[in-house]
């Protein structure tokens, strides 16, 4: 299958799979959402309390396990790390924080427009100028640092904690907390989530699809190429939307979203802001940690903090609305990833290590 | 001598970042650019080809070394 076709089919799948998982009972315009479901993890594991949102998605270990299985039998698997942990860590913190207060990770936009949400028409603008500000500083050669290969055993942890999620689930022990009431008990079929993370995973993997990949590459350099993946999404859940009668058009009263317009925008502002430094969506941060990249191993423990943080200080959005501490968190959030990509241009990281060399006496 | 861009280690978009302003400050010739890992060796192999440009790719270890060679305009 050429580049092309598997990027259509990978973005037909997520469209399809997702369409069907909410019928099989996901939340409603949920089938997929990167984000809301590793706040759902940090429930269940109890890393935060919030009683309606506690589910051990098998998605999600889903997509890390599919994407390791692939890269495995492609010779693709390699362990690599060492380019900005700490600071893809707080990317990783602050994307899942500005999701969380749109209410969905940029696949959940998609997925949402392709119900008729219009909230999410606004918060693709806000995902796109977060990309776009972000690109200023790529095209001013911002750097987080090349990465290092590392022995074998470093890749394996993340897809090692994606199959102790499973087997948690699945054994149920009493410390593990599961919603009775809003979206953390509306849920598919084990098998069914697991399969459709596993299948998403794998051709996530092979095409590359991420949702802030392309719009970056449309911006960056005219390269519409996983930009149609991003479209197969839509139209392929559009279809099935207005085939089942899950369409319905309009701002008000649509499920798992608020209306306020502003916070929609800036909290998708800082997702898209995030992920173009980062080099990737939060699908994609899962992806590469399934493939040996440590760093976006890191960078998905930064976001499951970030919801864990999002739901014990109250700073998640709710149908209700956007509370005040959320939009100070959106605040800081897009001062730090300002910061980040200030201190990683190349006059920043080269003046230190100018100043390094001088101090040891290194020669340059 | 080949202009040589080496973007082992990078992640994504930089390798074509690089290649990018490599092309675009070379007047015709080859550029080599190195990287690690198959999605960084697809993009810059689909940009240089958008580019207009001949590209050849082999293998050394781990790594990918694309061979970009771009006409005089």
């Amino acid at each position: 299958m050429n580049e092309k076709k598997l990027v259509i089919a990978a973005g037909a799948a997520i469209g399809l799979l997702s369409v069907l998982l909410v019928k099989f009972g996901n939340p409603p315009n949920m089938g997929v959402c990167v984000a809301c479901f590793i706040r759902d993890i940090a429930g269940a594991l109890g890393l935060h309390r919030a009683e309606t949102v506690q589910y051990l998605r098998p998605e999600i270990p889903g997509f890390i396990l599919g994407s390791a299985l692939i890269a495995l039998a492609t010779g693709e698997f390699r362990a690599r790390g060492g380019s900005a942990p700490i600071q893809r860590f707080f990317l990783g913190f602050f994307v899942m924080i500005g999701a969380l207060v749109f209410l969905g990770c940029p696949l959940r936009m998609v997925l949402r427009l392709a119900a008729g949400d219009l909230n999410a028409l606004v918060a693709l603008f806000g995902f796109a100028a977060g990309i776009w500000v972000g690109l200023l500083y790529i095209k001013n050669g911002f750097s987080l640092g090349k990465a290092q290969r590392l022995a074998p055993s470093n890749g394996f942890i993340l897809p090692g904690v994606a199959m102790a999620l499973l087997l948690l689930l699945l054994v149920k022990p009493a410390f593990i907390f599961f919603s009775d009431k809003g979206p953390g008990a509306s849920h598919a079929p084990f098998y069914l989530s697991l399969f459709a993370g596993l299948v998403i995973g794998a051709l996530a993997q092979r095409s590359r699809l991420c949702m802030a990949g392309g719009i970056r590459d449309l911006f960056l350099i005219g390269d519409p190429h996983l930009f149609i993946g991003f479209v197969a999404i839509f139209v392929v859940a559009l279809g099935l939307n207005l085939t089942v009668g899950q369409f319905k058009l309009g701002f008000l009263e649509q499920p798992i979203a608020h209306s306020d317009a502003l916070w929609n925008f800036l909290g998708m502002f800082l997702a898209g802001y995030g992920s173009v430094l980062l080099g990737g969506c939060p699908l994609r941060q899962c992806i590469l940690a399934g493939e040996g990249d440590t760093d976006a191993a890191l960078t998905f423990l930064g976001m499951l903090t970030g919801a864990a943080f999002a739901h014990n200080f109250s700073l998640a959005a709710s149908p209700s609305g956007v509370p005040l501490s959320g939009k100070v968190a959106v605040i800081i959030g897009l001062l730090v990833v300002t910061a980040i990509g200030y201190f990683n241009l190349p006059q920043y990281v080269q003046a230190t290590s100018r100043k390094e060399r001088s101090t040891y006496g290194t020669q340059s | 001598m080949a202009h040589r861009v080496d973007a082992r280690g990078l992640s994504c978009p930089q390798p074509v970042v690089l290649t990018k302003k490599a092309l675009a400050e070379l007047q015709a010739g080859q550029l080599e650019v190195v990287v690690d890992n198959p999605a960084a060796r697809d993009n810059v192999l689909r940009f240089a080809r958008s580019a207009g440009c001949q590209v050849e790719l082999s293998t050394a270890g781990d790594d990918y070394l694309i061979r970009i060679t771009k006409k005089q305009v």
